[in-house]
């Protein structure tokens, strides 16, 4: 037979099939079923995709353009008119959501910095080879990851709440009053939850950048005389900066979403109102106020700030590595 | 060349740094540990001795009171709040990770149309966090009469963009294309081939995807906040933050808040002691690109 067998695409495949079938049907067949089995393996995760994704947000956007007139009490269907852009200004001059946004920016500003470089700090640490019991300190050091966020906000609320923290029991008998639910220590009391849950997980991942530096680098550092510290911050931080991005961002992600804690704290605190975040002005609008164009502009609206900032910090990155070559 | 400082400087100034670094870390495991262990002691206490004296005295010790009052209150709404819990994550995080990991592996061995963009559209779900999607979700749910239903809650969980993305890494690490070669000389079915070799290959790479997907469902408490309002079909995580809300006006929820944080707590801790090997792998892979 003087088939031509063109190498394709898959160019690793070689014609060593079965003698008794032609290479060329074996081939095509064999092609055939690679299809299928990507159509198999893909499709569920697709239907997902689609279903829990694109639909969703692709219906929150159109939705966000139209507003229902309800008639008096709401009964029947109301008629639903084209609004364009007004749940959108409504949202962005509504002082509660402006002032949501600046509590979540200036929780962003606190947070992110402090559990990046506390995880960071903490994972040279425990690499330097000084610490004793190491595998113990990074498992207590993990544990508040398995500890789902709402059940740490509760232990840190009723450890901030008078009568019931022996922390506040502690500092009256030094005669110190403290009020973790005040006005201007609110905030840092929910950063401080959040550090508790994240710094442990940020830390491993560190680590886990750490073990794998080449120990050649680490040699030649120390031979030309640089110290712990230095090594750390000038060889160790550089080599693993791709972990440190990555945490960075999905810290700067999680940290605008923001819900759980201060959801928890509206329970206990006039400090913390029922919009004092975005996704609680969110929560607020579609289930109080049962406006769902207003919170539908304002859930399209978060979502353009998460993936604009996931963008431009990918984007800063990899201009920076560029430069850096 | 000589140097001028002297051994025994050398080694004073090494202890001083040891004791600091060492002093540093214990400091933040007890920032870590105390907390919890708070947790563990209140968990004694009934309502009187919670608000009472010392916390972390034995004394009038109540923990088997807390947990027959935990299981009995409410018509034992805890129990079912437990069930939900596990049939959510762990069920979900099983289907889940197969769909995420069956899904990475054919980005990685196999070619077709469109490929990279599909893929960018998975990173695209990776940028975006769960709760932004949970009022758009609500939406569509409701108006095709899924909300309040099991599967209000269920089917959004199975979805995991960052699995795929890991399972893609994974898949090229674990499992050769020698493999998949050798296999189809030897006439098996690409999905025969996936199924008995590449996904045994594959196992540990599944626990990972399956460790995190657990984690992520366990803590879920915004989407079953928006899309559940029968509190039989509550997960913990919902069912708490409820019988805290009722704490405030009839305290004697407090105890059992406690009691039922520290139970909730425990499967994720068990199965992370457990299968401590892979979310290590898993998160180095993740990191290293």
């Amino acid at each position: 037979m003087s088939t031509v067998i063109t190498p394709g695409k898959r160019g690793k495949r070689t014609g060593t099939a079965p003698p008794a079938a032609s290479p060329v049907r074996t081939r095509r067949a064999g092609r055939r079923q690679q299809t299928l089995a990507t159509v198999a393996l893909l499709a569920p995760f697709t239907a997902l995709l689609v279903a829990v994704f694109l639909v969703p947000v692709g219906y929150a956007i159109g939705l966000s353009f139209f507003s229902e007139d309800h008639d008096g009490l709401g009964f029947g269907g109301g008629e639903t008119v084209f609004t364009g852009l007004r749940s959108y200004i409504a949202v962005l001059s509504d002082p509660s959501f402006l002032a949501g946004f600046g509590s979540v920016a200036l929780y962003c500003v606190i947070f992110v910095p402090a559990v990046v470089i506390g995880a960071l700090a903490l994972a040279l640490l425990l690499d330097s080879g000084l610490i004793r019991l190491r595998r113990t300190a990074q498992m207590l050091l993990y544990l508040p990851h398995a500890v789902p966020g709402i059940i740490a906000a509760v232990i840190w609320l009723y450890l901030y709440t008078p009568g019931l923290s022996p922390v506040i029991k502690l500092f009256a008998q030094a005669d110190i009053t403290i009020d973790f639910l005040g006005l201007h220590t609110v905030l840092p009391s929910i950063v401080n939850i959040a550090l508790w849950s994240g710094l442990g997980y940020n830390m491993v991942i560190f680590y886990a950048a750490l073990q794998a530096l080449p120990r050649e680098v680490l040699e030649a550092a120390r031979i030309d005389g640089a110290g712990g510290v230095r090594t750390a911050l000038l060889v160790k931080v550089p080599i693993i900066r791709s972990s440190v991005l990555m945490v960075c961002m999905f810290s700067l992600i999680a940290a605008l979403q923001l819900f759980t804690e201060p959801m928890l704290m509206n329970q206990a605190t006039p400090m913390v109102n029922s919009r004092f975040t975005l996704n609680m002005y969110i929560y607020d609008a579609a289930f109080r106020r049962n406006n769902y164009g207003l919170a539908s502009a304002a859930s399209v609206i978060l979502l353009i700030v998460t993936c604009a900032l996931s963008y431009a910090v990918t984007r800063w990155a990899g201009r920076r590595d560029r430069s850096a070559r | 060349m000589t140097t001028t400082t002297t051994p025994g400087r050398i080694a004073t100034s090494r202890l001083t740094s040891r004791t600091v670094v060492n002093a540093v870390v214990l400091i933040a495991t007890l920032y870590t540990l105390l907390p919890a262990l708070w947790l563990l002691f209140a968990s004694t206490k009934n309502a009187d001795a919670l608000f009472g004296s010392d916390i972390f005295s034995l004394s009038d010790f109540s923990f088997a009171q807390n947990l027959s009052d935990l299981f009995a209150m409410d018509g034992g709404l805890y129990g079912e709040w437990y069930l939900n819990s596990l049939l959510y994550a762990v069920v979900g995080a099983l289907v889940g990770s197969l769909i995420s990991v069956s899904a990475g592996y054919a980005f990685d061995k196999y070619e077709f149309r469109h490929k990279e963009k599909l893929f960018g559209l998975v990173l695209t779900g990776v940028m975006v966090p769960q709760t932004v999607l949970a009022l758009p979700l609500y939406l569509v749910a409701s108006g095709i009469g899924l909300v309040n239903t099991f599967w209000a809650v269920f089917i959004p969980v199975l979805f995991n963009p960052f699995g795929v993305y890991l399972a893609r890494i994974l898949s090229s690490g674990y499992v050769p294309n020698e493999v998949l070669e050798a296999s189809r000389v030897d006439g098996a079915g690409e999905l025969q081939t996936y199924i008995r070799v590449s996904l045994r290959m594959l196992g540990p790479g599944f626990v990972t995807v399956f460790l995190f997907q657990l984690t992520a469902i366990w803590n879920n408490f915004f989407l079953p906040m928006v899309m559940l309002s029968d509190q039989h079909l509550y997960p913990l995580s919902l069912g708490l933050y409820t019988w805290n809300s009722s704490a405030t006006v009839s305290p004697e929820y407090y105890p059992l808040v406690v009691i039922g944080s520290l139970l909730a707590v425990v499967p994720l801790i068990v199965t992370f002691v457990a299968l401590q090997r892979y979310w290590k792998s898993g998160l180095t892979a993740g990191s290293v690109k």
